[in-house]
Order: structure tokens, then sequence, then C-alpha cells
């Protein structure tokens, strides 16, 4: 299959990616790892005048600690996340969802940012990005923003980032006493997800200060489960808190029935998952001196 | 537009059309037909080639992205007119049946043992968990990337346990 026809541009300089977004807007779309975006042009499901490979660039490729929080840069790939020893040792979320994105090969060349980017609700990276708080920073020629993970999915493939707007970084708190998850079920190695959750705890003094619970491939986009972050938060680490948490994650979750399964299923796996996935996380963040 | 892509070691000149794929890239215009074609939609693996030494899906890749970058496919294994020990690995041990997957396989291998000289089945499992066999020949190639590795390493270090001198 070949894709449709289009112009093609590999820029050295942010400014120049900045420039050519801002002056073609929607009819441009940018070329990261090109794991999702080239099947959709085979597939015929978008037909961009013109694709802004941004591998040229320099500086886009960090994945580093600076001033408390991560930094994850446009073109790290789910590999660099894979194998990063700062990941497993700090951000637990993160390191357990890395080598379970697709399949080794589309690991090689996929980007992070570029998952969260093409919004695929069934994408990993951004149940995520949910479950540890992430920021989005979002660059333009008229400057930058920072836009909240929760604010940043808007539907099905869509967000809230401008034609104009490069993804250029996703930012996530540094947080001791940490614990997280990510537990996903798939047909088979490289599939999306049936469904998956995502899960953070932070532990403050022996209770839960806070947690996290990011949800993929149950709605319309990737979800937070806010009722079931509230009453984490500040509870005593028990069974039923976790079983009724469990239970509101579940609620949050709307499935489709499909090839994968049906919505109750799906939503059984949810509430399975977040369970498993917080006991899992409390033991990690108690391990790494949580009392 | 004007690329150059060094495929298995020779500089390649070319005009392509950006919309073109490496894989129509390797397999029309430069007449390198061992990276197959199966699924062409990302999920089969069977079109793997390394691009600067790392495993990638050509079919998922643009020709115009290779510009300036290594590219090897199994044509570019054999070593001196002979097979890799990857090769020879293989065919030893009974590695492929149909053989529709194994140019990708090799890849795949030289890749993971580059990477990891002696890796566990699971490690090779994992590895290769992006490269489907509807043969279903799993296990003899897990031998053979395993078999493939110990040749690569030579001779086995074994530590001799230490022996008491003893006195006549």
């Amino acid at each position: 299959m070949l894709p449709p026809p289009f112009d093609y541009v590999a820029p050295r300089s942010l400014d120049e990616v900045l420039d050519l977004l801002a002056e073609h807007g929607d009819e441009a779309k940018v070329l990261a790892g090109g794991q999702s975006l080239i099947p959709v042009l085979k597939l015929r499901l978008g037909e961009p005048a013109l694709l802004v490979d941004i591998n040229r660039l320099d500086g886009l490729g960090d994945l580093a600690e600076d001033g408390g929080q991560l930094r994850v840069g446009a073109l790290v790939r789910h590999r660099d996340a894979e194998r990063s020893a700062l990941l497993h040792e700090r951000y637990p979320t993160m390191a357990a969802a890395a080598p379970q994105v697709s399949d080794p090969l589309v690991r090689n060349l996929g980007t992070v940012c570029g998952s969260l980017a093409h919004a695929d609700p069934a994408g990993d990276w951004g149940a995520v990005m949910l479950a540890v708080g992430a920021e989005l920073i979002a660059r333009s020629r008229g400057g930058s923003r920072a836009i909240a993970a929760r604010d940043f999915f808007d539907g099905p493939f869509t967000t809230v980032l401008r034609p104009d707007e490069l993804l250029v970084e996703a930012r996530v708190p540094a947080r001791p006493r940490t614990g997280g998850a990510y537990l996903k079920l798939e047909r088979k190695v490289g599939d999306f997800a049936t469904a998956a959750v995502a899960v953070r705890v932070t532990m403050t003094d022996g209770r839960i200060g806070d947690a996290g619970i990011g949800l993929t491939a149950v709605g319309p986009s990737n979800l937070e489960a806010t009722e079931a972050q509230a009453v984490l938060s500040g509870a005593e680490p028990s069974n039923e808190a976790f079983r009724e948490a469990a239970e509101l994650a579940a609620a949050a979750a709307s499935p489709s029935a499909d090839t994968r399964g049906s919505a109750e299923y799906k939503r059984n796996v949810i509430r399975v998952f977040t369970e498993r996935g917080l006991h899992q996380s409390v033991a990690m963040a108690t391990a790494a001196g949580g009392v | 537009m004007e690329i150059t892509v060094t495929v298995n070691g020779t500089a390649h000149r070319v005009d392509v059309e950006p919309r073109l794929l490496l894989v129509h890239l390797l397999r029309e215009r430069l007449r390198l037909t061992g990276t197959h074609v199966g699924c062409d939609t990302t999920s089969c693996g069977v079109c793997t080639v390394l691009l600067d030494g790392v495993p990638i899906k050509s079919c998922t890749f643009l020709a115009v992205q290779a510009d300036g970058r290594g590219v090897q496919t199994v044509e570019g294994l054999l070593e001196g007119g002979q097979p890799s020990p990857i090769q020879a690995a293989f065919k030893q041990e009974h590695g492929l049946q149909c053989g529709f997957c194994t140019p990708a396989m090799l890849l795949a291998t030289k890749a993971l043992l580059a990477d990891n000289p002696d890796p566990t089945e699971e490690e090779v499992r994992w590895a290769l968990s992006g490269n489907l066999c509807r043969c279903t020949g799993y296990v003899n190639i897990v031998r053979a990337v395993r078999a493939a590795a110990a040749t690569m390493r030579g001779p086995e270090q074994t530590a001799e346990p230490e022996r008491e001198e003893v006195p006549a």
C-alpha cells in the first residue's frame, strides 16, 4: 500500500518546523516515529499535503531529570523509555508501561510524545501520563504553553493541540515514596490493549498521599478515574480501600464491545487490574521507604 | 527527492517520491528482494531491516527518512561469500520451514546478539516478539538464535575449578 502523495521536509531547526506548521496549519502533519502516522497514510485515513519530519532536529531526545521533574523530549522513543535506568528507579508507572507498548520493532521508532499527540484511545502513554499527572508542553511560533494531561485529550484521535503547535516535551513530576504499575490485557504481543490500567501511588506518613489512575481502551480517549483517585487520597492502604477504588474505576470506564471483548468483560478487567495495580504500587512505594 | 542511502555497505544515490516506502526502494529499485512484504500494516515484522544497526519495519518507514543512513538487509549478512554464524545456525537447527519470515528473523537476531551476546530463551523470545512465524517454528528459531550466540561467543570460557597443588 502506498501512501497518497505529499510533500516532505526535514528541517534542521525547531524554528523552521514551527514556521512550517504556522504556514500550513491543518494541511501539515508532524512525522516523528511514524508508527501510527505512516499506517494512517497507507490506509488513507488522512491525506496531509505536507509531512514535517522532526527526526533531524537536535535537542528533542532528552529523557532526563531537571529541576524536580522528568523531561521526555519529542524524539524519545519507546525503546529509550524501556531501557532507561532512571525510569526504573524513579518513575515506576512509566517503566512498567514502556515494554508493553506494541512490539520491539515499533518501540525502536515510535515516540512517547508522538503517541500522545496521536491520541488513540487505545494508546498506552495517555493513561500513564494521566496517572503520573504529567504536563505536556506545546510550542508554537507564539511561544510555549503547558497543558495538564487531563486537559489534553479531546476525544478519539483528537487533542487540544492547535495545528501550529508541536508537542515538544512531556514533564512528569518527580515524587519520592512512589510505586506504580501498568497492567495491560492484549490478545497477542503488539496488539492494542483490550483494556489497561495505569496506577501511581505516592505514600505520605504511611498513608496514601495521592494516587493516579489512568485507563486505556475503555472510552473515547484515555480516561482518568477521578472518583477512584479521590477515595484513595489520604486513605489507609487496605483491601477495602483498593476494592472501593477499583469499583469506581470500573464505573468510570465506558467501554464498547468489539472483537476484543464485551463491554462488561472490559469493565471487569478494569476493576481487577485497578485493584491489582494498587496492591503492587503500594507495596512498591512502601519498599521504597514509604513509611 | 534525491537521497543517498547506504545499503549493505554500498552508497546508492536515488531519486524517489517522498511517499515511497523503504521496503519498496529496497525491493523494486535496488532489486534486493530478500526483504519481504507480509501484512503491510505494521503487524508481522517480515519486512524487518536494520537501520544503523537497529531493527525496524521497512513497510512503516519512508525511503526519504533513510537519507544519509545505513541499511542492512539479509543480502548483507554473508561474510566473505559464506553464511554468517547466524545463518549457519538457522540451517543447522532447522530454524525455518517455509522461509518467508527468515530474513527478518536473521536480522532481528543480529541486532539482539550485538546487544546481548548470551541471551536466555526468555530474552530471545522477547526480542523476536515483533516477528511472526506462521509455520509455528518458534522452538527451532529460538534454538538457532542461542546456537548462533554460542558460536559467536567462541569456545566457552568456563572457569576451571581451582585445584590445590598437592605436593608429591
